[in-house]
């Protein structure tokens, strides 16, 4: 088989841990976009799902960063942080090895990535699933882009990591849905933690459901601190899926700026069955 | 300054109970364990999360570091604040603020 599913979606702690804090329209409207990406990603019936996310210091440090990384464990525990603080239940997540397994050794044919057995998920991971598979019944296979400690692998990487990714799936008899987790502009943990760049976030989805990896790749990290912050490194793993999309493009379902939650809040996913 | 140390014990207290644990019956214990001098050591003590941030303590981890603290939400960006107008811009890191001050 192959990806029967692809899209993106934020992943910001505040968007489960300050829900309270927010505009009841803001948090009932984006909530209700994660459903219908989670009813999207239901009807594709996947055996297994892969979560390109960037995570936050939970598992992999500068003692020993990998650009990209793995898993392959039978199952995976999270959040690592405060349930009350994030707003998530600690609970296990179940793995598929065998099938990690695969994915890793022909993803290593193009880019060579690290893997882990042992993994904690963070809100990176956390919060998306919290939403998509509230019941934890759809083994995951966690990947990681860093896009935290740099130096951080270049955007061109990211794209070949995620064709990589894209040409795995397209190995193996399962049906592997594909979903990739960050932020856009956003100045997160920071006293500017609110900022957004609309305009900066409203160009670069463009680029995205248009799979336009010209203009996709067209950014420097000293553009993207300059006017996405640093939350914007996080665009690889977005850069990742628009890849493995292999010239499919997207549409955007939900954006908006929701301060409280630190992020333009973003739903969007892969046109697969009309363009495959 | 060593703040790949600060951040690797903040990292440490994070994500491992057990060291959590120890540093609060013992900080000491746990602060010799890491090559710190005394300003970085002063912060971490006296959790002093706005002088972390100016350090250059990436936010992924000061934030669940300060919420270990006790700090609300509005508190820790509002510490944050207060220590750009005591202490100047961040002095590492990618957590600088980009318009040296860091307010919106």
């Amino acid at each position: 088989m192959s990806l029967v599913f692809a899209g993106i979606c934020s992943h910001a702690p505040g968007i489960t841990g300050r829900k309270k804090m927010a505009d009841p329209d803001d948090a009932t409207s984006f909530y209700n976009a994660y459903h219908q990406m989670r009813d999207a990603l239901e009807a594709s019936k996947p055996d297994a799902m892969i979560v390109i996310a960037a995570e936050h210091f939970a598992n992999f440090f500068m003692n020993n960063m990998p650009a990209y990384c793995i898993g392959m464990a039978d199952s995976y525990s999270g959040p690592i942080e405060d349930p009350e603080w994030l707003g998530i239940q600690r609970t296990t997540i179940p793995g598929t090895p065998q099938l990690s397994r695969h994915i890793i050794q022909s993803v290593l044919q193009q880019v060579d990535t690290a893997y882990a057995e042992e993994w904690l998920f963070d809100h990176g991971i956390s919060v998306p699933l919290h939403f998509l598979t509230p019941r934890y019944d759809l083994p995951i296979i966690p990947v990681n882009i860093n896009c935290q400690g740099p130096p951080l692998t270049p955007l061109h990487r990211s794209w070949a990591f995620g064709a990589a990714v894209r040409q795995a799936c397209d190995s193996v008899p399962q049906r592997v849905a594909l979903i990739g987790t960050g932020g856009i502009s956003h100045w997160p943990a920071t006293p500017d933690s609110g900022k957004i760049n609309e305009q900066w976030d409203r160009d670069f989805l463009e680029r995205w459901v248009n799979n336009d990896r010209e203009r996709l790749l067209d950014y420097s990290d000293e553009h993207i601190y300059h006017d996405a912050g640093q939350g914007g490194f996080e665009i690889r793993t977005f850069i990742a899926v628009a890849a493995a999309m292999k010239g499919a493009k997207g549409t955007l379902h939900y954006y908006r700026p929701i301060p409280i939650f630190a992020v333009g809040c973003t739903i969007a996913t892969a046109n697969l069955a009309i363009e495959a | 300054m060593s703040l790949y140390y600060v951040q690797k014990l903040l990292y440490e207290l994070n994500r491992r109970p057990e060291v959590r644990k120890e540093f609060c019956a013992d900080p000491q214990q746990v602060l010799q364990q890491y090559k710190l001098d005394e300003e970085e050591m002063r912060a971490i003590t006296e959790r002093d999360i706005g002088m972390l941030y100016i350090l250059g303590v990436n936010g992924q981890i000061l934030m669940h570091f300060a919420a270990m603290c006790g700090y609300e939400w509005p508190q820790y960006i509002q510490a944050m604040r207060d220590a750009l107008h005591k202490h100047g811009n961040v002095r590492a890191g990618v957590y600088a603020t980009t318009d040296g001050k860091g307010a919106i």
